[in-house]
């Protein structure tokens, strides 16, 4: 690996349980005297309870136990942290499901009830009733700019002489954008099964990102050691972000669990999991750009608002991109967060990234047109040979290798780039374009592998898989350090007590498990190799000069496997180089002039992501990502009534994820070359760059189609018809 | 259902007020008395199982069932929660995103707009259903071969929407494919595989 040898399209190995039903989520473990959870949320968005009646609830059929305020069993980790989060600006109490009268949020539970059957403990839920003391709420954060505060992370930055190039260059732009509340969506509902093994001892079948971090939030709230907690995930229906987080009610439910000594299990609605599991937080960007008439560009200034909850800061790199992206001399960037009544926001696909994305590719398309060059030979002009920001080189960079291939596919050149003047039949027609950008993160994992007498090589670490396909990764990065075939090999993952890795999340897991996979195979491999074995045609066998077949050396060492442990992280060349994944987006669409209508008709993207490992999830990563591109840009928003503090489209129906008719044909391609330092395999990350500036391409295409910039996402027909 | 009566009889609780509230029972109140002794002597969850559930004969891919059943139950949480056939994904619980498609009498219905009770006499088929033995169904093997999804959450559910889209005739053309497949929500966004996967099956002309 490491080389430039392609690997080969590999069908997913977990691919048989999906399409049969036998891979089993969090919620589809039978468990003996199963009792079920059902949440009751409140309805005003900031206040206190003023009474809860529970009695007709806890009288109906089945019901075990109504917990509120009143009654809910402490969790002994949170009654031992400060109440306050004085420190921070977001400067509120801090939110505790179930730990006081306070209400922080509209949809914030009020009530957890739990009966021996799912419908009992819906009926029973539907009895709670309450009364509130309401107080004045903010959720808007248009109203609330005055509340913006820097966040300990990303803090000003500036470099260049010129501070103000970005008004005073020969050709100047400057506008606002808005990106709203997105929701991740996965198409598992969220929640956890919770079964108490003995007073110390948790077993949780949770839909998280990371077993372990879902094995230290709960061993840390019940105050129990780490390996009382037996966290199980092999299989997680999506996550997109939002299982990054251990969110309180799964404490909360946990707990409850303890205290009734039965296993309890909650599925949270669809509704509920737009105000309980984050979101995308609704930012506002302003970006003003100053360049040459000749397309060099002079100052980039772009400042990014977004919301976070009254209780907890909520971070993200919204203008991390601008920093880098391109050679220009002289950039400012800030970003603020505003405390807002609201659930708090968590990282979502492409996360900050994506947001800013948007704002800066629109800019640069809009730039372009305006000193009337290429969008693609702007960018090319503007090119950052080494990283701006850093002052290092990039560890591999092949951008405009991925610029030329993808506007050759798309037939960028062949189109006529004057605004408004493509067309379809009525349809008005418009190509647009982007970059993507995400750092190519490399987390410490550790691997265990067992070679069986029988041949099959098992590994394990404690990762987890949200669909990107690790499994079938590791076993290809396996097979091709080992030679032993796919069909011998078996990945174990999702499970807390292997051994440790990160969370899946930042596009790092194929990097960073993936090169203790590599490690732990190569050690394994030396182990053999003293043993007078070597994996060959597939198989283990005997090397040269030797005889004893692997099952005869197992048996005089008195072992049925062999076992090797390796830990694996990055080294010197990660402070060396500045290590990005970069991707290019091309969109073609159709305006319709009369109703505003977009489609998506056509679509390349370009993933210059290092050595592709497993090409066939790969590609479904980036297609996946343009799907998400495409709700992002034309459909998806979370509609909160300020009023009422309260999400209006909070369901399926009313909030527009895209479905199949949104999305046409994808093609995509990989530039497939090795980054020499980012990890054994010469791999960057993928699942961020897919969306990250998708978005940004429809916008622009929208803009060649019609002469209409649209700087408010999603681009619904009202926006271009009001253009 | 066992497990449902097991759960009754460990779980005592409050059983005496739940006779007296029970809408069922009120016409059991003309004779409060003998209603009262019933509960005192723990007969109380057995009258309202009796009640309050009602029988169900359904064929489940091929197998025969008979259960009791409350009648808000739902097919979805009957597969689900009652006979582990977990397949069948719950992923809104209000007909919005498809993942609890199924078969019944071999058309595609949203399993979570459907009180099981309505299901008697007829025949439900799951993804469980689909393959005979180690033999994949041609629509699962395309699925498979076509990477037509990421996380498989919804999977279960485009698949049995995916044979229904081609017995209907609607899978002419890509576009038609994407019309009559909008039904199901995919987040991992596998749609553009999932149309090539359904294509696939469509020109291989194998009765599915």
């Amino acid at each position: 690996m490491g080389t430039d040898k392609k690997s080969e399209p590999l069908n997913r190995v977990d691919g048989r349980a999906k399409v049969t039903g036998k891979a089993k989520y969090f919620a589809e473990f039978e468990v003996p005297g199963l009792t079920y959870a059902v949440m009751v949320t409140s309805t005003i968005t900031r206040g206190t309870i003023a009474t809860i009646d529970t009695k007709n609830a806890e009288r109906a059929p089945g019901v075990l136990a109504v917990y509120t305020h009143l009654n809910m069993p402490a969790i002994p980790g949170w009654a031992d942290q400060p109440n306050s989060n004085a420190k921070l600006p977001s400067g509120g109490e801090k939110y505790r499901m179930l730990g006081s009268n306070k209400i922080l949020f509209n949809g914030q539970p009020i009530a957890l009830v739990v009966a021996n059957t799912l419908e009992r403990a819906q009926y029973a839920a539907s009895l709670v009733t309450a009364s509130y003391n309401k107080t004045e709420h903010q959720t808007d954060l248009l109203k609330n700019t005055q509340k913006a505060a820097m966040p300990g992370r990303f803090g000003d930055y500036t470099r260049g002489e010129q501070k103000e190039a970005y008004k005073t260059a020969p050709v100047t732009i400057a506008a606002d954008y808005t990106i709203p509340v997105e929701v991740h969506n996965p198409m598992e509902l969220a929640g956890i099964l919770a079964i108490w093994e003995g007073e110390d001892q948790l077993k949780v079948y949770a839909k998280t990102q990371g077993v372990k971090a879902t094995q230290r939030t709960l061993a840390g709230a019940f105050k129990i050691p780490e390996k009382n907690v037996q966290v199980h995930s092999e299989f997680v229906g999506g996550g997109f972000g939002m299982g990054l987080r251990t969110w309180p009610q799964e404490v909360a439910v946990a707990a409850a669990a303890r205290q009734l000594k039965k296993p309890v299990k909650l599925v949270m609605t669809r509704q509920q999991m737009f105000s309980l599991v984050g979101h995308r937080p609704y930012t506002v960007q302003h970006i003003s750009m100053g360049a040459d008439k000749d397309g060099q560009l002079q100052g980039i200034y772009h400042e990014a608002t977004a919301e976070t909850a009254s209780y907890d800061d909520f971070t993200e790199g919204t203008v991390a991109m601008t920093r880098f992206m391109y050679a220009c001399p002289n950039v400012t960037t800030k970003y603020r967060i505003v405390p807002l009544d609201r659930g708090v926001p968590i990282w979502m696909r492409g996360p900050g990234e994506a947001t800013g994305a948007f704002a800066l590719e629109s800019a640069i398309d809009e730039m372009a047109y305006k000193v009337n060059m290429d969008p693609l030979d702007f960018r090319v002009k503007n090119f950052a040979e080494t990283d701006p920001e850093k002052n290092k080189p990039f560890s591999s960079n092949n951008l405009k290798e991925a610029y030329q291939l993808g506007s050759e596919k798309i037939g960028w050149n062949k189109r006529d780039r004057t605004p408004g003047s493509m067309k379809d039949g009525e349809w008005l027609v418009g190509y647009g374009m982007s970059t993507g950008v995400f750092g190519a993160h490399r987390g410490e994992s550790t691997c265990r592998a067992q070679l069986n007498a029988d041949g099959t090589l098992i590994l394990q670490s404690a990762t987890s898989d949200i669909g990107p396909g690790t499994s079938t990764a590791m076993v290809q990065i396996a097979h091709e350090v080992t030679g032993l075939s796919i069909n011998k090999i078996r990945f174990e993952l999702g499970d807390a007590s292997l051994p440790p890795s990160g969370s899946q999340g930042g596009s790092a897991t194929v990097s960073s498990v993936g090169s203790a996979v590599f490690d732990t195979c190569t050690a394994l491999k030396a182990l053999l190799a003293e043993a007078g074995l070597a994996f060959e045609e597939g198989t283990v066998k005997p090397v040269t000069g030797k005889t004893a077949t692997m099952q005869q050396v197992l048996a005089t060492q008195n072992k049925t496997f062999f076992e090797v442990t390796k830990s694996s992280k990055g080294g010197a060349e990660q402070d060396k180089y500045s290590m990005y994944s970069f991707s290019i987006h091309f969109a073609e669409v159709r305006v319709h002039p009369h109703t505003g209508v977009v489609r998506v008709k056509r679509v390349v993207t370009v993933a210059d992501s290092g050595r592709i490992v497993s090409p066939k999830t790969a590609a479904s990563q980036m297609i996946g990502g343009v799907t998400g591109g495409i709700g992002m840009a034309l459909t998806e928003e979370a509609v909160i009534d300020h009023r009422f503090g309260r999400f209006v489209n909070n369901n399926l129906g009313d909030y527009h994820v895209p479905v199949s008719a949104d999305v046409p044909h994808i093609e995509t391609i990989f530039i497939d070359k090795p980054d020499p330092y980012s990890n054994p395999m010469g791999s960057k990350g993928m699942g961020e760059i897919a969306l990250i500036g998708f978005s940004a391409a429809v916008a622009n295409a929208v803009y060649h189609a019609t002469g209409k910039r649209i700087r408010e996402l999603p681009i619904t027909p009202d926006k271009i018809l009001s253009a | 259902m066992d497990d449902q009566l097991r759960n009754e009889e460990q779980n005592g609780t409050s059983r005496r007020s739940f006779l007296k509230q029970t809408s069922l029972m009120t016409a059991l109140a003309l004779a409060p008395e003998t209603v009262l002794k019933a509960a005192e002597s723990g007969l109380d969850e057995k009258i309202a199982a009796a009640i309050e559930t009602m029988p169900l004969n359904v064929v489940i891919n091929g197998v025969k069932q008979s259960v009791r059943i409350e009648p808000r139950v739902t097919l979805l949480d009957l597969l689900r929660e009652r006979l582990q056939l977990t397949g069948t994904k719950k992923g809104c619980d209000h007909g919005q995103c498809g993942a609890c498609t199924v078969h019944i009498d071999g058309e595609r219905v949203n399993a979570c707009l459907t009180l099981a009770l309505t299901t008697e006499g007829r025949e439900v088929t799951t993804i469980e259903g689909l393959a005979h033995g180690d033999e994949l169904h041609p629509m699962q093997e395309a699925f498979l071969e076509h990477d037509g999804f990421q996380c498989g959450y919804c999977t279960p559910g485009q698949i049995m929407s995916a044979i229904c889209c081609i017995r209907e005739g609607h899978a002419g053309t890509p576009d038609e494919v994407r019309e009559y497949m909008s039904g199901n929500i995919c987040r991992c966004g596998a749609y553009s595989n999932i149309v090539d996967a359904i294509m696939d099956v469509k020109q291989g002309g194998k009765k599915i």
